[in-house]
């Protein structure tokens, strides 16, 4: 079984978000980048499901820039077979980003040249919160989904998955090959040990180019601006249980004249 | 412009969110001078078309193989709709259900699809939209650059649609069963029954964070003061980690988003994930242990105490005033 898992590196989420002088980026500078942590998860998953399992292949896949490269030798530490960068320009201006389609267009080129059983990948990337790759790859190659995946069990002629939805948790079936996309609570993804991530830097990074996979470019969503958002309140604290009472009969009589 | 609609329901009762999806549609029909047509996609007839076409003209796609929410079969019939129909923007709530099948039936349609937008304008025969990134803390305006367009709105963003003087016309939509892809099966839905209103819909929210130990603090802290303000219940996602609260509960970035008139943060930190889900609330009380919790910073007010001792207190006390 070959599972593919396309990884996006965005910035890690622990950091402020500034934006660009000129409004249509944010600031990278100095900003550390992580494999997104939806697909750090997806990551996980694969490779367990190779541990439980004999003869599967985990094939990482990134698209950017040769910066891309400390994520794919990250996912290759955890335990990937193989790590394939698309190589890509770099769009971190926004106004010629690699948006969703893109991505998926991409991916569908990477899957019929790769033919995997499954591809596994985060449900959203935390950078754009989109939510579109994988339902978007999904489509053009025309194979089943289950998204927002909180259990998978791979079965002969399938997999079983459950699925967090706004209403509960969904189970359906789907054949395989598959996209599986995967929520928060699939599995809690491993540290790479010290040995690992020694041992991963001998083995290669595939590298395809743009050109060689001849996909053209053609980004659906343009982002004019961007701007920042303060939720910041000034919080006015009630010294006990009593006075926050007194606040809030205060905000009721007031919006009841 | 012609807008098409995908309303969700359940069976029995339209989404509200959707109710806010045809409110954005018609907004922007009467501005561009276009037409807005509802969809519904199900196996339960007629009872959801007549509530649907209160707001908007309806297309009824009915058959048993369009029971059960399964992405590959709806996002083929409302792409096939959209084409066939010439449809200019295809229009959802934003939900699970919408990221799931509106965004493959985006997919299917060229892609060219913005997520959960909350305003948008139309200037120069051009859609721009304004849709949060990074947790929320960046507002982006986009357009999309091809045909059709696909959008998500944020419920909480856009006000219901207000009822037609005449309801609309309901056109059934012939299903044709063959074509339809059966890559998957539905198995089943497991939900918790809950006697509280959902949290995306409620104008009160009461929410649990870390510093509670079980789901029996759960319910009897949070859950009590929730029913006592006639409120929703939801979850930090620490809580839901722990198994102490269901996944449906949680809010945030990856969970749900609620703007209700009164937001109770109890012993919840506020990590930015948390933050992108209720900040957009009118009023934000914050009670929590630790003064320099980032969640007094988005907070209008605040009590520094332990939750375990003061809720009690504060739920029958705001019991009182009620009577």
């Amino acid at each position: 079984m070959k599972i593919l898992v396309p990884t996006k590196r965005v910035p890690d989420t622990d950091q402020k978000i500034r934006l660009r002088d000129d409004r249509r980026g944010i600031d990278i500078e100095h900003l550390p980048f992580v494999i997104n942590p939806f697909d750090a998860i997806a990551l996980e998953e694969a490779i367990r499901i190779g541990e439980q399992q004999d003869s599967v292949e985990v094939l990482a896949v990134g698209i950017g820039t040769e910066l891309y490269e400390t994520e794919l030798r990250t996912a290759l530490a955890m335990g990937a077979d193989r790590a394939l960068l698309v190589e890509v320009p770099d769009y971190s201006d926004a106004h010629a980003g690699l948006d969703s389609w893109n991505v998926a267009c991409l991916l569908r080129e990477i899957a019929h040249r790769e033919e995997p059983d499954l591809i596994l990948m985060g449900k959203q990337a935390v950078d754009d919160d989109a939510s579109q790759a994988a339902q978007f790859l999904a489509a053009l190659l025309n194979w089943p989904q289950a998204t927002f995946a909180s259990t998978i069990e791979i079965q002969p002629e399938g997999a079983r998955v459950a699925r967090e939805t706004d209403s509960g948790i969904e189970t359906i079936q789907i054949g395989l090959p598959a996209v599986i996309s995967t929520d928060l609570r699939l599995n809690e993804p491993r540290y790479a040990s010290l040995p690992s991530i020694l041992k991963s830097r001998k083995k290669p990074i595939e590298r395809i180019s743009l050109a060689d996979l001849d996909v053209p470019l053609e980004p659906r969503i343009k982002i004019l601006n961007m701007e920042a958002v303060s939720a910041h309140r000034s919080c006015q604290f009630a010294d006990n249980v009593e006075q926050l009472v007194e606040f809030l009969e205060r905000d009721r009589e007031q919006e009841e004249e | 412009m012609k807008i098409l609609v995908v309303l969700e329901h359940d069976q029995q009762q339209l989404r509200s969110g959707s109710l806010s999806a045809i409110g954005f549609a018609n907004d922007l029909a009467r501005q561009t001078g276009g037409e807005v047509l509802c969809l519904v996609l199900g196996d339960a007839g007629d009872p959801l078309a007549e509530q649907a076409a209160q707001f908007a003209p309806v297309l009824a796609a009915s058959s048993p193989l369009l029971a059960d929410p399964l992405a590959d079969r709806h996002a083929h019939v409302i792409a096939d709709v959209a084409g066939n129909r010439q449809v200019d923007l295809v229009v959802a709530a934003s939900s699970t259900y919408s990221r799931d099948v509106v965004s493959r039936a985006g997919g299917l349609l060229g892609g060219a699809m913005a997520s959960d937008i909350v305003s948008h304008s139309w200037i120069d025969g051009r859609l721009e939209m304004k849709r949060p990134m990074y947790a929320g803390a960046i507002l982006a305006t986009v357009v999309l650059q091809s045909s059709p367009q696909v959008v998500t709105v944020r419920p909480s963003a856009y006000p219901a649609a207000e009822p037609l003087a005449t309801a609309g016309e309901i056109t059934p939509l012939v299903v044709d069963d063959a074509s339809l892809p059966s890559h998957a099966s539905y198995d089943r839905l497991e939900s918790k029954p809950s006697h509280r209103p959902d949290v995306t819909e409620a104008s009160v929210v009461v929410s649990g964070g870390r510093a509670i130990r079980n789901s029996d603090d759960f319910e009897r802290l949070v859950g009590g003061l929730a029913d006592c303000l006639g409120g929703a219940t939801g979850s930090s996602r620490a809580l839901v980690d722990a198994g102490i609260t269901p996944n449906e509960l949680q809010v945030g970035q990856t969970g749900k988003i609620v703007s209700p008139d009164l937001y109770l943060a109890l012993g919840i930190s506020g990590a930015v994930q948390h933050l992108a889900g209720m900040k957009n609330s009118k009023r934000i009380v914050a009670i929590n242990s630790d003064p320099d919790a980032p969640i007094f910073e988005v907070a209008d007010y605040g009590l520094v105490a332990d939750i375990y001792e003061v809720v009690p207190d504060l739920t029958s006390k705001l019991a009182c005033d009620e009577t």
